[in-house]
């Protein structure tokens, strides 16, 4: 396990929300990311806690990343759903940072609760403060965070904190844990208005 | 740069098996030939084989040439050689003709060697569990225990399947590629089609043509014509000919549309030199093959016991191999927690995609291949 910790330290200077994420994946377990990109976050919970895992991707680049590095990767387009996969047939389902780009967001939310024994979500929260003042300014925020212009956006279901909150009381989620970043650093004070990204492990209640 | 990467100059060679082998019909092969190529060369553990399973008008021929002159290569040649996706200089190849086969390998064309007379309609019906029995039988012959991978497309995708059924131990990874689990009632449809036009024939003498010193050709060539247009995607025919004319309208029934006159063409060049017997088994093995039968239709089930790693391939264009199938195996094995990755590519030919060179179909299989660990190489 000290070996798992020096992985954890080296990666988590870039990433604390895999730190996080990490942290919430039991060592072993069975995890499906979705949108997985080139790979990075599975060959990170591989290496630290030898889990079992799957990636679902769309795109080619990030499909033929994964082949390379040897993660288990699926190509499809995750707002047709999960039909592939059975219920409950997962640990944990991962979605980090892709829900506010998805059209069919509930229905994502919902499939992953279907498949997973427990979710992680992962988002940019909108209501960041520096969100907040661009808006206040007249314009859409462009951030680190959300690194887009209006017309070129990826992400058409932005949402704050107290926005999901709110979702996963109306839908009967039960949120096991909250945690919040800014800037690599955990925020825990007013973290809708300071928090930049929200992290949440969920479960159907 | 195609040159430069060729395998060259290759030659056939024949395998001999006087032990029976007993089909899935219930009938005995006394002894039997199967022809096969091979490139590369086998290491010294011999951890680097690889079998090329063919699709329905394959062959044992898959790479380099019979001679310098030879205006094709062997049929994925674009895929096998130095350097290529499947590299040779790492992989030891082999290719080989199937069981029912006409070039080369025991088929209603080669000669009974009880009656000394072409089998004819006396060739027993094959399957796909009997391919791959034979195939291995092959790999015992050449002294390999465990394959590296097997590769197949269409029907030989479902030879690759069949391998990890069949024989969990001896294969660490199948790529199967624009296949299926077993056809659908539309995709068999498409096969009794071309078998009536082939048995319909009057020169087809149930079968038995070879002593009339005749061949069934019309019936064959409809039948290409027939698999041609299901070959390829809607769009792809409409790129490739659209509604060309050859001339001006004719108001006649001779050739006058491009697309006639390809079909035309793919027809003969096929009926001139395939079988008519061999395709008439060769479209019975597609429709038989059904491994989840004996599950009770469970696929996962079915798929319990291999072991080996999987790469699934299909092509967002194929309609008569289509994705939606290829992600059944898929499901069925991540029910089963196999290692397995999709790739659903982006391609615009149809079916016949699996054979072209797209840079991303290519690299996707170059990488995965590159990853694939084989032990001590030869001479080093």
């Amino acid at each position: 396990m000290q070996n798992n910790v020096n992985i954890t330290n080296s990666i988590t200077r870039f990433r604390q929300d895999f730190a996080i994420i990490a942290n919430w994946v039991k060592f072993g377990s069975k995890v499906l990311d979705l949108g997985c990109g080139d790979g990075e976050l599975l060959q990170f919970l591989r290496g630290a806690l030898e889990t079992k895992g799957y990636g679902v991707e769309k795109d080619d680049a990030n499909l033929l990343a994964c082949i390379k590095n040897g993660t288990n990767v699926i190509q499809m387009d995750l707002e047709d759903g999960l039909s592939g996969f059975e219920d409950q047939s997962f640990n944990t389902v991962i979605l980090s940072q892709t829900l506010q780009a998805m059209h069919n967001t509930e229905e994502i939310v919902l499939e992953m609760l279907r498949v997973g024994q427990e979710i992680i979500v992962t988002f940019p929260n909108f209501g960041y403060w520096r969100n907040r003042m661009q808006i206040n300014a007249g314009r859409m925020p462009v951030s680190k965070a959300l690194p887009y212009q209006w017309y070129d956006t990826p992400n058409v279901h932005l949402c704050t904190i107290n926005d999901f909150d709110e979702f996963c009381k109306n839908h009967k989620i039960e949120i096991l844990e909250r945690r919040v970043i800014t800037d690599g650093e955990e925020v825990s004070f007013l973290p809708n208005l300071l928090g930049s990204l929200a992290m949440y492990r969920l479960k159907t209640k | 740069m195609q040159e430069n990467n060729s395998i060259g100059i290759v030659a056939p060679q024949i395998a001999h098996f006087n032990a029976p082998l007993e089909l899935k019909s219930g009938e005995i092969l006394p002894q039997f030939d199967l022809v096969y190529e091979t490139y590369g060369t086998l290491n010294a553990d011999k951890s680097n084989a690889v079998i090329i399973c063919h699709a329905l008008s394959g062959n044992h021929h898959v790479a380099g040439k019979y001679h310098a002159d030879d205006k094709y290569p062997g049929w994925w040649d674009n895929l096998i050689g130095p350097n290529k996706p499947l590299d040779t200089n790492r992989f030891f190849v082999i290719g080989l003709n199937n069981l029912g086969g006409c070039h080369g390998s025991s088929g209603p064309a080669s000669i009974n060697p009880v009656t000394n007379k072409p089998w004819g309609s006396a060739f027993p019906i094959v399957t796909v569990e009997d391919w791959v029995n034979s195939q291995a039988r092959l790999l015992d012959y050449l002294g390999i225990t465990q394959l590296a991978a097997v590769i197949g497309g269409s029907l030989g995708g479902m030879q690759a399947l069949h391998w990890t059924l069949a024989y969990p131990e001896r294969v660490r990874y199948a790529l199967v590629i624009a296949s299926a689990p077993n056809l659908t009632a539309q995709n068999m449809a498409f096969n009794e089609v071309a078998r009536q036009a082939i048995i319909t024939d009057p020169e087809f003498h149930g079968g038995d043509y070879y002593a009339h010193g005749v061949v069934p050709r019309r019936g064959l060539r409809i039948a290409r014509m027939l698999g041609h247009i299901t070959y390829l995607s809607d769009d792809a025919m409409g790129e490739k000919f659209g509604r060309k004319l050859k001339d001006t309208i004719k108001y006649s029934f001779d050739v006058e549309f491009e697309m006639e006159s390809y079909l035309r063409y793919q027809g003969d060049k096929f009926a001139g030199e395939f079988d008519a017997n061999t395709y008439l088994r060769m479209t019975r093995a597609l429709d038989y093959y059904d491994p989840a039968l004996e599950f009770g239709g469970d696929l996962s089930k079915t798929l319990s016991n291999t072991k080996a790693q999987f790469l699934v391939l299909s092509f967002t264009s194929d309609w008569r191999f289509s994705p939606a199938r290829s992600r059944e195996i898929v499901k069925a094995l991540l029910d089963n927690e196999s290692t397995v990755s999709y790739a659903e590519v982006t391609a615009a030919h149809g079916h016949d995609a699996f054979l072209m060179p797209d840079p991303h179909y290519h690299a996707i299989l170059r990488t995965y291949l590159s990853n694939i660990q084989v032990g001590c190489n030869h001479a080093e």
